[in-house]
């Protein structure tokens, strides 16, 4: 980790040692750009670097590289995200090479939902290569200039490589060793699931401390704010991969309805003055979907602020 | 073995509403084991939609015939003699049976009565489950003995995913996670390290990707092509 | 018992309601009966252990069947009684008799009476 791989942004920060602080923004379900930079606009100066979304839990939005595009266009950085479920290699490498020639330095490989979550359940899915193979793939065109098939690419997309880590997924005990295959396929930074057990997650931790994957990989813990009581119910019963304790949706309910969204907040501010402290955390990654203008208040007291200009 | 289903009897009363004189063509192989193509099946769907038809003040002539198999050409070939007695013709076989049927009798009209879904086996009586995709490249071995291309929703190699919650699967709460399944059993028979490292990226040449499929034997081939 | 029961009822004697086959009561069906039913023992006294309770769910597959050819699946049913109960087996009959006279005649030879 010598040598700059992008050079984006995110990159740098990690590298010089800061606690990073990374945001998220879900592109328009049309090509409204009015909306989407109205959106954009809280979370410029806040934030390190944005992930844009890709057709996040099957919804059809606008793509993630078009909306990282426009992102720049308002002097963010973004994280630009690719699922395995909508695209076979050849298109994959073929937008890696196309986000990196706009701009974009920061990419996220995912998985995908499942299409039957989202609003075209009828589609076929594609699956051709899964969300490890695809870190390795990146790896492989960013150090060694190579396309999958060993062919040379004339200028090779150097990608700064992010992956997810669910902590709370099942079987519990094997998602350590998932995330050493994810830091071994070539993931330089992991954005972890929205977390709300703190207790699981400090377990999670120490494990992958022990393993010494900390060392490897900047690792960004996930904080999504609770809205409201309401939101943290549904998230529990209809998110895949969610782990909200019961503890936390009584604190919630436990106040006046206008009320519970500070105390969500408060929570959130909570994990992240943890988080700060935290071994083997390198930041954070906020993700306040749809509340993206309560980003610059929860940034400032949480102390994030200014973001460190590398 | 294929597994289908039948299709609503709605479906195939429509297929059929003008004609007067059908043929329902079973099958003594897959379709029988799975209980939806056989003897019996087929004699329950001609007395139903009879029963249908005649409510309708509009009866219909139903003959039956199961054949050892629909996908042999041999066997498809001993109804030449009454396959043209007919309007139509209705199949209980698996999609391989009235295509064949279809390529030998160019001047019959054949109709599927099954949605033909899945390899799969008899987990219980009564219940199938899918087990094998056709990928052309069996690498079981490699995940305990169980395939993650056909049982994974996201035929991942690397898996689970995060959405793999207490052993189900995000899609359906019905569906066993098989990657779940792989990794405790590698858990518990102290393979873990059989998980470490990268699943090669595969190859879907062989898979139904690749195009339309042939499996040649010379050794058995008499005469010439 | 010699207790009397409607003579608008033909019974076929089986060894067990397990012999029953969904096509026997779709034939009955089709050759014009009126309603079917079906008298097993009570359940978990069946003498080859599982037989009525197989026929109960043939019984329950063939309602559904005629449920989508548009006919009453009440025309079908099953019962369960011991064979000591005569005055239940009376009663039964008077029971699905009843129903059949309010459903009316089979929709299959309606149609064909019109023509």
């Amino acid at each position: 980790m010598s040598e700059l791989k992008s050079g984006s942004n995110l990159e740098k920060v990690l590298k010089a040692g800061h606690f990073a602080f990374t945001g998220e923004c879900g592109p328009p379900k049309g090509a409204n750009v009015a909306h989407l930079k109205e959106k954009l606009s809280h979370l410029v100066g806040m934030v390190d670097a944005v992930n844009m979304t890709d057709n996040q839990t099957a919804v059809v939005r606008m793509s993630s590289w078009a909306g990282s595009v426009l992102m720049m266009e308002q002097g963010l950085e973004p994280n630009f995200q690719m699922v395995c479920r909508d695209r076979n290699r050849l298109a994959m490498m073929s937008d890696i090479l196309g986000a990196y020639a706009l701009g974009i330095r920061n990419m996220l490989c995912l998985s995908g939902d499942h299409q039957s979550f989202g609003n075209h359940p009828d589609a076929k899915n594609v699956h051709d290569i899964d969300s490890m193979q695809l870190i390795s793939m990146v790896k492989k065109m960013r150090d060694e200039g190579k396309f999958l098939n060993d062919e040379d690419i004339d200028v090779p997309p150097r990608m700064f490589i992010g992956a997810a880590a669910n902590p709370f997924a099942d079987p519990y005990e094997y998602r350590p060793y998932r995330l050493a295959n994810k830091i071994k396929a070539g993931a330089d930074f992991i954005q972890t699931q929205c977390i709300f057990n703190m207790e699981k997650f400090r377990d999670f931790m120490k494990k992958i401390v022990d393993m010494g994957l900390h060392e490897k990989c900047y690792i960004l813990a996930g904080v999504t704010p609770m809205k409201n009581a309401g939101m943290a119910n549904f998230m529990s019963k209809y998110v895949p991969g969610m782990d909200i304790p019961e503890s936390l949706i009584k604190r919630l309910k436990g106040v006046d309805k206008k009320d519970q969204s500070e105390e969500g907040i408060k929570f959130a501010l909570e994990q992240i003055a943890e988080f700060k402290e935290m071994k083997g955390i390198a930041g954070v990654h906020l993700m306040a979907i749809e509340w993206e203008h309560k980003v610059p208040e929860i940034a400032e007291r949480a102390g994030v602020l200014p973001r460190p200009k590398v | 073995m294929i597994v289908a289903d039948r299709k609503s009897l709605q479906e195939i009363l429509a297929m059929v509403a003008d004609k007067k004189k059908i043929l329902i063509a079973g099958c003594k192989g897959c379709v029988t084991v799975c209980n939806v193509g056989g003897l019996k099946e087929v004699e329950i769907l001609a007395s139903s939609m009879k029963i249908a038809r005649k409510k309708d003040g509009n009866d219909i002539d139903i003959d039956i015939n199961v054949l050892e198999r629909q996908c042999d050409t041999e066997y498809v070939a001993g109804i030449s003699d009454v396959v043209g007695n007919y309007e139509a013709v209705i199949s209980l076989a698996c999609g391989v049976g009235p295509q064949f049927l279809s390529e030998m009798y160019k001047d019959q009209t054949f109709y599927p009565g099954v949605n033909t879904t899945f390899f799969g086996g008899a987990t219980k009586h009564g219940v199938w489950e899918e087990r094998c995709a056709g990928c052309g490249t069996c690498a079981i071995h490699n995940f305990g003995g169980l395939c993650p291309i056909a049982r994974c929703a996201k035929s991942l190699m690397n898996g689970p995913c995060g959405g793999s919650s207490k052993g189900v699967c995000e899609v359906n709460k019905d569906t066993e996670c098989i990657w779940d399944t792989i990794v405790r059993k590698k858990m518990d028979s102290g393979r873990l390290e059989d998980l470490i490292g990268i699943k090669g990226i595969k190859s879907w040449k062989t898979a139904r990707d690749g195009g339309p499929r042939k499996s040649i034997r010379e050794e058995l081939i008499q005469g010439n092509i | 018992m010699r207790l009397s029961y409607p003579a608008d009822i033909k019974i076929i004697q089986v060894p067990c309601t397990g012999r029953v086959d969904i096509l026997h009561l779709l034939n009955a069906i089709e050759d014009g009966a009126d309603g079917v039913y079906v008298a097993g023992c009570l359940e978990g006294e069946c003498h080859y252990i599982s037989g009525n309770l197989k026929a109960r769910k043939k019984v329950a597959y063939v309602k559904k069947t005629l449920t989508e050819i548009g006919i009453e699946p009440e025309r079908v049913e099953m019962y369960n009684l011991s064979s000591a109960q005569g005055a239940r087996f009376a009663e039964i009959a008077r029971e699905m008799v009843d129903r059949i006279r309010q459903l009316g005649p089979s929709p299959i030879k309606k149609k064909n009476h019109a023509a």
